[in-house]
């Protein structure tokens, strides 16, 4: 890995990754609503269109399932399309796209086509941006045979991931964290490419892994800060993806600290957290000294009000004290 | 199987073959149906030959298309192999998909087809990727989607003519206008006249016979060179008739008996025929000879699928690329 020395945002390691391949790629495109001369409305795809140009940075109208559509269609055909749904919840409108059409291709066809598409799309609960315009369904996607799922939840990780998803020869579902687009921190070179599929160690610990994923990986940061100064050694796994999900390292975390808490930026109920504390008691039961918890979004939509909003999502002081209670054994009431 | 720089006698008669091909293709897959052989659904295009033929006779290698769940004659037209296509439908391992897929998921790249499709309407943006990619590629290629009358009740198709329509993209849309979505009548369930659509898009309509081929061909042959110097989108509604019901097993007691005879004495293969023998180009033995080839043809299509293997690879293989 060539370290830049720079520190750049969450948003602009992604848009690097974007011009990058996009500058290496002549089939890689930009596809989507105020991309273009616009620059994205969280000012997430700045300058692409004046390097680019509209060949190769499409504003699109507000037609979500056809451009999605569309994309699947280019990139059946040679293309390798990049599109962006504005905000998470309104990829809703393209799912017969993802999931009828993009996810089944390769299979139905017997390897005969291939979708190399990325959609990326911002989620986040933290700016009161309401129901409509804040829930993450990355679990959805996950649930889809065919589908990838990635989720970085740094400056690093989000340009070196967007790089290896747009490499990738499947489509691939991006989630950026919206809270996450003014952290900053150094990035990778252009040649350093993340594939999905590989968690991180983002804190090594001995006493419990904190298996999180997008925007509870800084909350579980927080926590082991908190737990540390308690004499508790949490480690923070960084999933990245979820499709294809790092089974080794959850094997191996698990099996070290033999305590795991998932933590998960979207809803509790069938989610993802249910996949891995499943897949967490299949790779590890016999080591587990406590039994698997998960803390993730409250089971409702995201409500407007700061007030109740800041209530879906644990913060690093509940999953400090949940992580505790885990590790001495003691009692605790619900902690989320 | 697509006409390049053939004579206009010769393109006629592909025509005609192509239409022949197609349906004696689902005649024996309508046969195999009603003897239990095939799994699932599968939906016929008997009647509608004229559009696969005159369409895709119009078209150039380079060129693709995207496809609807009546796509065996589309398939055909673009030059599948019917030994294939057939196994496909039978879910056996020779397949296009290795029977992963079945009637209404045929893929075959090497002739430019995206597939049949299973969602009403879901060639229509495929379609316009396809041709945002040939517009990017800068080779004069073009792409076309098929899709009957009711998926123009679709909202992803009517998305998909704005962004055609305003990128000039090279995309030839082709209704199968055959006057029924499944069991319901169009008329029942659409307001406004459904060519008149065209026009709010800035689309040009043209509104054509999908019971003659060469009314099909020229239309589409008019388009796709518009297409291809960057005239944009054009939309053909092709008026057919489905002889066959939505699905092989359909009685189609919905259909009028008066209305369906006198669509079917505008049959469009005996009315390719007669023009073929009225032109002198062809004579009645001529063209039986070769009927009789393509029955051969689908005959031993029809064979070798039965005798093919059913699939046992691992299921998972081929998921990701």
């Amino acid at each position: 890995m060539t370290a830049t020395q720079t520190q750049v945002t969450f948003r602009e390691a992604v848009i690097e990754a974007l011009a990058e391949e996009m500058a290496r790629d002549r089939n890689v495109l930009l596809i989507g609503e105020d991309v273009g001369a616009a620059g994205g409305v969280f000012h997430q795809t700045k300058g692409l269109f004046d390097q680019f140009g509209p060949i190769r940075v499409i504003d699109t109208p507000i037609s979500e399932a056809g451009f999605i559509g569309m994309a699947v269609g280019a990139a059946m055909s040679g293309l390798r399309p990049v599109t962006e749904v504005m905000f998470g919840d309104f990829i809703t409108l393209g799912m017969d796209l993802l999931v009828n059409q993009a996810a089944k291709v390769h299979w139905m066809s017997d390897g005969q086509y291939r979708v190399p598409l990325v959609v990326r799309t911002a989620v986040g609960i933290g700016a009161a941006t309401g129901p409509q315009h804040a829930q993450s369904f990355h679990a959805w996607f996950a649930h889809v045979p065919g589908l990838k799922v990635v989720f970085p939840s740094n400056p690093a990780d989000a340009k070196a991931l967007m790089k290896g998803a747009i490499r990738d020869d499947n489509p691939v579902i991006f989630f950026e964290d919206r809270m996450s687009y003014g952290m900053r921190g150094s990035v990778g070179g252009a040649d350093h490419v993340l594939p999905p599929g590989q968690a991180a160690v983002a804190r090594p610990g001995r006493d419990i892994s904190l298996i999180a994923l997008g925007q509870m990986v800084p909350r579980a940061l927080d926590a082991a800060t908190r737990l540390a100064s308690a004499g508790i050694e949490a480690e923070v796994i960084d999933l990245r993806s979820l499709v294809p999900l790092d089974e080794g390292i959850i094997a191996q975390t698990v099996r070290r600290t033999n305590r795991a808490l998932v933590l998960d930026p979207g809803c509790i109920g069938f989610g993802a957290s249910a996949e891995i504390a499943a897949r967490v008691q299949e790779l590890a039961f016999d080591w587990l000294d406590a039994p698997v918890a998960r803390m993730g979004a409250a089971q409702v939509p995201v409500p407007f009000s700061p007030a109740l909003e800041s209530r879906v999502l644990p913060d690093g002081a509940a999953i400090a004290a949940r992580a505790a209670a885990m590790v001495t054994g003691r009692q605790e009431g619900e902690a989320a | 199987m697509q006409a390049r720089r053939l004579p206009a006698e010769q393109a006629m008669l592909a025509r005609y073959r192509a239409m022949v091909l197609i349906r004696r293709f689902e005649e024996r897959v309508q046969s195999l149906f009603r003897a239990g052989r095939v799994p699932g659904l599968t939906h016929l295009c008997i009647g509608q030959e004229a559009v696969a033929a005159g369409v895709c006779s119009a078209l150039r290698p380079g060129d693709r298309i995207a496809s609807t769940h009546r796509g065996h004659g589309h398939s055909l037209a673009m030059g599948a192999d019917p030994d294939r296509l057939m196994a496909e439908i039978l879910g056996r391992e020779t397949g296009y998909g290795g029977g992963r897929g079945g009637s209404m998921h045929v893929f075959d790249a090497a002739n430019g087809n995206l597939g049949t499709n299973g969602i009403v309407g879901g060639a229509v943006p495929l379609g316009l990727g396809a041709a945002l990619a040939a517009r990017n590629a800068g080779k004069g290629a073009v792409a076309v989607a098929f899709f009957g009358d009711g998926a123009m009740n679709q909202g992803v198709v009517l998305e998909c003519f704005n962004m055609a329509a305003l990128w000039r993209l090279p995309l030839i849309l082709v209704c199968e206008h055959n006057g029924y979505g499944e069991f319901t009548a169009s008329d029942d369930v659409t307001a406004g006249e459904l060519s008149a659509r065209g026009a709010a898009f800035d689309l040009p309509v043209q509104d054509i016979d999908g019971m003659d081929v060469e009314a099909v061909h020229q239309a589409t042959a008019a388009a796709v060179d518009s297409a291809r110097q960057g005239g944009g989108p054009g939309l053909l509604f092709c008026r057919a008739w489905r002889f066959s019901g939505h699905h092989a097993g359909d009685g189609q007691d919905y259909k009028d008996d008066a209305e369906s005879r006198a669509w079917r004495a505008r049959d469009p293969i005996p009315r390719q025929r007669a023009r073929l023998i009225d032109e002198g180009l062809e004579t009645d033995e001529s063209l039986t000879a070769l009927e009789a080839e393509i029955s051969d043809r689908v005959q031993a299509a029809a064979r070798r699928a039965l005798g093919a293997p059913e699939p046992s690879g691992p299921l998972h293989e081929k998921l990701f690329a």
